[in-house]
């Protein structure tokens, strides 16, 4: 049947073609996806873990165990997993193991645009690339094969636009596949020194079969077009964009598997044409590799550059010199950035941070968000969990003065991912610092997954809930304490309270997400048009439902869930 | 055929993606190749939503780029202004007469265009322009905008109208379903 898929349906849809058995993944935008809709075959067993590293750890623990098995992630995930990738490529697998990474080519929703491709590189592991939803099918399919046939674990590279794009895509019965007889074998499985040292004679030897593999694998493709007076080698999304932008104007090198590239496939194809143009979004990998071959007569990253997305525009201008006509809004447009919703639980906390002036040691997540205005109340944001492990640096640094005038906040479920560690090391170091925990009971930004605090698992079925009180306690955090930041005053009294407290401490915000299906919300809260003096105090919460109309606050009841922070906030009474 | 190309516009929450998947899969029962793109994560947080649909013999790029959208679907006039520079010369501009303040216009350091209907149609764009919020409510929630504004567009394409509702089986979930039909035939009625 042929149905639209999102890239990453399509690739799930592979998964279980392929007889995948086993699926361990962490949630991260725009990989999320794969996962989830793995989890609805029966087939399957599907689970997050808390990190990518552990996941990874998992899916290579089914694969030696004869099951065929996925860990998908987004492009910083690959950080987390890189330790267990590098050696994985060394002691390869049973059963084949496919890994999902997703770039986030223009930054929709990450903190950096990091080219997963030098992971490939770097660790030597095959990695496929596709450029719509019926190769993300295809190639996840050829990956395990891939894998199976050659012995290692084989990457299929996604980016925003792969992966958030609907195309058409034919849906195929399931190979069933019998788990693969495990044999004890210490030379491929025990990657210690005298062991590992074989293995990365066979890796190189791996290597160079699969650049034999790359010169005739249908993953890397030729369109030649009578009319075309230069070349282009391309992969991914930019090879959308290259046949929408030039048509028969160029022929085109397609290339599906970006690691490792052909040699002379690339050779032949660029002696036909006086010219070549190499179109790959972020780094110059094609580029460097096509110098590497002695390939000069090529140009891409002086034209194209290393930031952000290649779209068909940018093609048609940098190299047909044709420019789209069109019209431009007479006055300037406010910006519309992303915001925390009306009801967030996250704005009452944020609201006392930014009222106590304090430093705001930041992590990733829809909290995020109080980094901007009105509420402004966040210092640092670097990577998952590095909140609370720079905030004992930071205090480390500048000392005890410091200790009482900053925190950490960081997500539940960013906590669980590389939280821990990181308030470990406060106690066992000794910092007086203090973590907030922002448990609104679900990883948020990522659109509502479920994670160890949660009592559910990615099925939906009961689960065991971390107790992050008692946990806290057990890793050496004498004071611990939990607030609802519904309540304003409570949750700044607790903060003043830990920051003038001469040990390390943990505040708990604990409330719900608001978006969540079980959160029942109270009714809308409107003003008191009478009452109101337009002072403002309610617009420093920086609700979306409350705005300024004839200098008197209004609610929008539509977007009001009647969380009340602003009644509080109210000293007129003028809120009800 | 030329691939045609439809932007749908708005805030994070207003449902551009049930809308997208609307008109989807009415184009893949016409036969045509079809691309959807949307952008999930961070932007969906009240921030402006884009989705784009393209469709045709055989569609390459997922996304729309300045002066490419055939027709542009906007769920609210701010979003409409900001999207006017991708619309082709001559293309079609329906907006929903919604307004909903960003932040910036919130907090006092932007102010929200007055007129933008008529500043629209001033710039050469053909606006169809639609109180959506009212009609949905009168299907029975906010919620249906649109479904209403599938109803517009509905009427400014030629497909039968059963295609439409057989679509909107596919994608609404039953309980939801009468209330969407009225919704439609709300938007299909009001152009």
């Amino acid at each position: 049947m042929k149905k639209l898929m999102l890239g990453n349906e399509a690739f799930a849809r592979g998964l279980y073609e392929a007889g995948c058995r086993i699926v361990s993944s962490y949630p991260g935008t725009p990989s999320t996806e794969i996962t989830e809709e793995i989890a609805k075959y029966d087939e399957v067993y599907a689970e997050w873990s808390p990190n990518e590293k552990v996941a990874l750890e998992v899916a290579l623990g089914a694969s030696i165990a004869g099951a065929r098995s996925f860990c998908g992630m987004k492009h910083v995930g690959l950080n987390v997993a890189a330790d267990p990738l590098y050696t994985a490529s060394y002691s390869g697998v049973n059963a084949g193991l496919v890994i999902a990474v997703a770039d986030d080519q223009g930054m929709h929703s990450s903190q950096n645009e990091q080219d997963s491709r030098h992971h490939a590189i770097a660790s030597k592991v095959p990695m496929l690339e596709p450029s719509d939803s019926a190769e993300c099918k295809d190639f996840v399919k050829l990956a395990f094969e891939i894998s199976e046939n050659f012995d290692t674990p084989v990457i299929v590279r996604m980016s925003t636009r792969v992966a958030h794009s609907q195309s058409i895509v034919e849906a195929l019965e399931r190979q069933e596949l019998e788990l693969k007889e495990y044999t004890k074998n210490p030379q491929k499985y025990v990657m210690m020194p005298a062991y590992a040292k074989g293995r990365h004679v066979f890796v190189e030897e791996r290597t160079k079969k699969l650049t034999e593999y790359a010169e005739t694998s249908p993953l890397n493709r030729v369109e030649i077009s009578e009319n075309a007076k230069f070349g282009v080698i391309t992969n991914g999304a930019c090879y959308q964009y290259t046949k929408e932008a030039l048509g028969d104007k160029a022929s085109v090198l397609k290339l599906g598997m970006v690691n490792p590239m052909p040699v002379k496939l690339i050779q032949d194809f660029a002696e036909k044409y006086e010219k070549i143009y190499i179109i790959e979004e972020l780094d110059g990998i094609i580029e460097n590799h096509c110098r590497n071959i002695g390939v000069n007569n090529i140009q891409g990253k002086e034209i194209f550059g290393y930031i952000g997305e290649l779209p068909q525009s940018v093609i048609a201008e940098k190299l047909l010199n044709e420019k789209k006509d069109y019209s431009e809004f007479s006055e300037n447009i406010p910006m519309r950035p992303p915001v925390m919703c009306a009801g967030c639980p996250h704005r009452g906390l944020f609201y006392c941070l930014k009222k106590l002036g304090v430093t705001v040691s930041g992590d990733i997540g829809c909290y995020t968000l109080g980094a901007v205005a009105p509420l402004n109340a966040m210092d640092t944001t670097i990577c998952m969990g590095a909140s609370i492990s720079a905030l004992h640096g930071f205090n480390k640094a500048r000392g005890s003065e410091s200790e009482h005038k900053s925190v950490a906040v960081i997500g539940d479920s960013t906590f669980m991912h590389s939280g821990m560690t990181g308030l470990v090391n406060i106690a066992y170091n000794n910092s007086n610092s203090t973590v907030i925990i922002l448990d609104n009971s679900i990883t948020g930004m990522t659109g509502h997954q479920q994670n160890p605090t949660t009592g559910k698992n990615l099925k939906g079925d009961p689960a065991y809930a971390v107790n992050l009180e008692e946990l806290c306690k057990s890793l050496g955090i004498k004071r611990v304490r939990v607030v609802d930041p519904y309540c304003l005053a409570e949750t700044e009294k607790a903060i003043k309270e830990e920051l003038v407290s001469d040990e390390a401490s943990v505040i708990i915000s604990r409330r719900p997400c608001a978006l969540l299906k079980y959160v029942k919300h109270n009714p809308p809260f409107a003003v008191d048009s009478e009452k109101c003096i337009g002072c403002k105090a309610c617009m420093k919460l920086g609700c979306p439902a409350i705005s300024i109309k004839d200098k008197k606050a209004v609610i929008d009841h539509t977007q009001c869930v009647g969380c009340g922070i602003c009644q509080e906030q109210c000293k007129f009474n003028a809120i009800k | 055929m030329e691939t045609k190309s439809i932007m749908i516009v708005g805030v994070g929450g207003q449902g551009s993606l049930l809308a997208s998947r609307i008109i989807g899969n009415v184009l893949l029962s016409q036969g045509y190749d079809v691309k959807v793109s949307e952008v999930h994560g961070m932007s969906q947080r009240g921030g402006s939503v884009v989705t784009y649909v393209k469709y045709g013999e055989k569609v390459y790029s997922p996304i729309v780029e300045k002066g490419e959208a055939d027709i542009i679907i906007s769920f609210e006039m701010l979003e409409s202004a900001r999207a006017l520079p991708y619309l082709k010369k001559g293309g079609h501009l329906i907006t929903s007469v919604q307004r909903i303040d960003p932040m910036p216009v919130i907090t006092g350091m932007a102010e929200y265009p007055e007129n933008i209907v008529e500043k629209l149609t001033g710039a050469g764009a053909d606006v169809t322009a639609v109180d959506a919020l009212s009609l949905a409510e009168q299907a029975g929630t906010s919620k249906a905008s649109n479904v209403v504004l599938m109803g517009v567009l509905a009427s400014k394409m030629d497909f039968p109208e059963e295609v439409w509702q057989n679509a909107l089986e596919k994608c609404v979930p039953p309980k939801f379903l009468e209330l969407n039909k009225k919704a439609f035939a709300l938007g299909l009625q009001n152009v």
